[in-house]
């Protein structure tokens, strides 16, 4: 599910004929007011952080002169929203608003179908409408083979109530954004608000598309929009080497091999009352030279005090898995204790061979999540 | 009996020759699944684990009368042989490959629908009726023919938990692995029918995980017409929302498929919830009124 900034799914959007406002990105207060120049006010000055909820936050501000820009942006850029540091800032042309509007597309696992979510109440978290006022949102089921008839657009058109003037314009916005969706392998793209201004026209105030993770191999130029400066360090790096890493703040670090045994594994260790480190999946195969780079991600993080590993082997070679862990308890020189549980193939091979270098061997899941908790809290 | 697979049926790999369509047919061969050959576009005529190799799943069905597909195919062209064996009008595909985009996917779903294939998978261990036949990558040996249906999204989490079946004296009818993706070709639902309709399982064991809300359906549908005893894990309780937790469809999103939800949910429909995978086995000796 990666995600993009606001300004990045507005070009998108504007590819495929979805009118957004004049505006450019800047990283300093001085790009700011350079790009303000190219403007006409109010201008509008936008942090481009993926966290939800920088309005509140006091992300985006409203220049009335031209004056305010520089100070407005600087104040913006380096501004901590919930963890994420503003680097960049959105600067584009206000937009007299008469109406916000929620257009959005998903993936919706229940139906297995793309749906079309629309609602007159625009501008706020479509989360927040559902949860209070759930009938002021309309769901269209989009069946593949069809994709998003006229029809539908203008269906949802007249539940938002929009002038008649305003429903060719709607129309082509809302299969602009399902022909994106689509072409662009998207998991959720919205358009919220959809503004109608004063004259009536539409435009995409606000922005935010993710995309399917499985699908970016054929999307380069969209896999090269993401911001690793959003993202966990550590994260950034398993993923770069091919380990299914998630940080979490506990002192067990946790490697396992498959993702349902590693939530387990985590879920274990809490019913025990310790603190999972991190989500960790070697991978099914566990092979050695993940083991390594996954041992080394983990060691990276401070608080990790044990570590903790469950095998379940099946067909991978334990002897395989204990190499690895050989390997790189000489090549990290790992000062933690490390809890082990091996089953599968070789696993007395296994055993064995790590038995001199000073790991806990557990026969159990539950054994060794229990051992774990109780020397990580020594 | 069991359900999907059995001693009738007659696999073809496609991906026969790859790295993982080799090891794992070896595997299948060796459990004593009825491997009737192997489709790799391009390489039709020549034989890999002395089974024959076909250019088109058409060709392997109409040479071999093959009944069922095993995919180990990569995942950009994954979808495609699914639908070509769809098109072949085999009645049971099994997609082991991890990461076929979500759309495709969906393309392939409905296409299965409408031909009544039966689709497990993608992003899973595969089918296995112990004692008859192995269709996947599972480790064979850990199974036992017996009368407990599983029915996982995940992989080794299902190993692990058949292994404590197995110990516990609780042979499996049929282990299904529906896959860990967002869009699969078989719900929980869809399994428990299955299992509903066969003679020879006597209880289900459900593993759920974080992220959609298939578990919280399989609930009302055992609460309003499954006879048969059901046990279930889920996993992710410590799962944070939001993140992508290894499985494409294990995520919590915008605050809805939280572990507590779906533990809940199977609770009201009076399905025991262990708290750790070691439980399983005496959870369901319990409702089977074993000691």
């Amino acid at each position: 599910m990666m995600k993009i900034h606001e300004y990045q799914a507005k070009n998108i959007l504007a590819r495929y004929g979805i009118p957004t406002p004049k505006g450019r990105v800047a990283e300093t207060a001085d790009e700011a007011v350079k790009a303000a120049g190219e403007l006409a006010l109010p201008i509008a000055i936008k942090a481009q952080v993926h966290v939800g909820g920088r309005g509140k936050a006091g992300g985006i501000k409203l220049a009335r002169k031209t004056e305010e820009v520089g100070p407005l942006a600087s104040a913006i850029l380096g501004m901590n929203i919930k963890g994420s540091v503003v680097r960049k800032v959105l600067v584009e042309t206000g937009v007299d608003i008469r109406q916000e509007i929620y257009l959005g597309l998903i993936v919706d696992r229940a139906s297995k179908h793309m749906v079309l979510m629309a609602s007159a109440a625009g501008g706020v978290e479509i989360e927040e409408v559902a949860a209070q006022t759930p009938e002021k949102i309309l769901k269209v089921p989009l069946k593949r083979h069809l994709g998003m008839p006229a029809y539908v657009a203008r269906q949802t058109a007249v539940f938002l109530g929009l002038p008649p003037a305003a429903g060719r314009p709607f129309a082509a916005i809302a299969q602009g954004l399902y022909r994106a969706f689509v072409e662009c392998d998207c998991s959720l793209a919205e358009i919220n608000p959809l503004v109608v201004t004063g004259d009536g026209s539409l435009i995409a105030c606000d922005a935010k598309m993710n995309f399917d993770d499985n699908a970016l191999y054929r999307h380069p130029e969209i896999a090269a929009l993401r911001d690793e400066g959003e993202e966990e360090p550590l994260e950034t790096d398993a993923r770069r080497h091919r380990v299914s890493y998630v940080k979490l703040d506990g002192r067990i670090g946790c490697l396992v091999n498959g993702a349902g045994l590693a939530m387990a594994t985590m879920d274990v260790v809490k019913h025990f009352g310790g603190a999972p480190a991190n989500f960790l999946d070697i991978g099914g195969g566990a092979r050695p030279e993940q083991v390594v780079e996954a041992l080394r991600i983990i060691t990276a993080d401070p608080n990790v005090n044990t570590i903790l590993f469950n095998i379940f082997g099946g067909i991978v070679r334990c002897d395989r898995v204990a190499e690895g862990i050989l390997t790189a308890q000489q090549k990290l020189s790992l000062k933690l204790p490390i809890v082990i549980r091996l089953s599968g193939t070789n696993e007395e091979l296994a055993r064995e061979m790590l038995k001199d270098a000073g790991l806990i061997a557990m026969p159990t899941m539950s054994a060794a999540c229990k051992k774990a908790v109780e020397i990580s809290q020594r | 009996m069991s359900i999907l697979v059995d001693e009738n049926t007659r696999l073809i790999i496609q991906g026969i020759t790859g790295n993982e369509g080799q090891f794992h047919g070896s595997q299948m061969i060796a459990y004593g699944t009825n491997v009737v050959g192997g489709v790799v576009p391009g390489r039709g005529g020549e034989t890999c684990l002395d089974r024959p190799v076909f250019d088109t799943v058409a060709q392997a069905v109409a040479a071999t009368g093959a009944n069922a597909s095993v995919i180990y195919v990569p995942a950009a062209f994954a979808a495609d042989a699914a639908l070509e064996a769809i098109d072949a009008g085999l009645p049971l595909v099994v997609i082991i490959t991890e990461g076929i985009p979500t759309l495709d996917m969906m393309t392939v779903y409905w296409e299965a629908r409408h031909r009544g294939t039966v689709v497990i998978g993608p992003n899973c261990p595969g089918v296995i009726s112990p004692g008859k036949a192995k269709v996947g990558i599972m480790p064979g040996h850990i199974h036992r023919p017996g009368r407990v249906g599983v029915i996982s999204r995940s992989g080794t989490l299902t190993y692990e938990i058949v292994n404590e079946l197995t110990a516990n004296g609780l042979g499996q009818s049929t282990c299904i692995g529906i896959g860990g993706d967002p869009i699969v070709g078989t719900s929980f639902v869809d399994a428990l029918k299955m299992f509903a309709a066969d003679p020879d399982t006597d209880a289900v064991v459900v593993i759920g995980e974080i992220g959609g809300t298939d578990e919280e359906v399989a609930a009302e549908y055992v609460k309003a017409e499954f006879r048969k005893p059901v046990v279930g894990f889920i996993a992710g309780l410590t799962a944070p929302p939001g993140k992508r937790m290894g499985h494409a469809g294990a995520i919590i999103a915008g605050g809805k498929g939280t572990a507590a939800e779906k533990i809940a949910a199977l609770n009201a429909a009076g399905i025991p919830v262990a708290q750790r995978p070691d439980q399983v086995a005496g959870l369901v000796k319990q409702a089977l009124g074993q000691k």
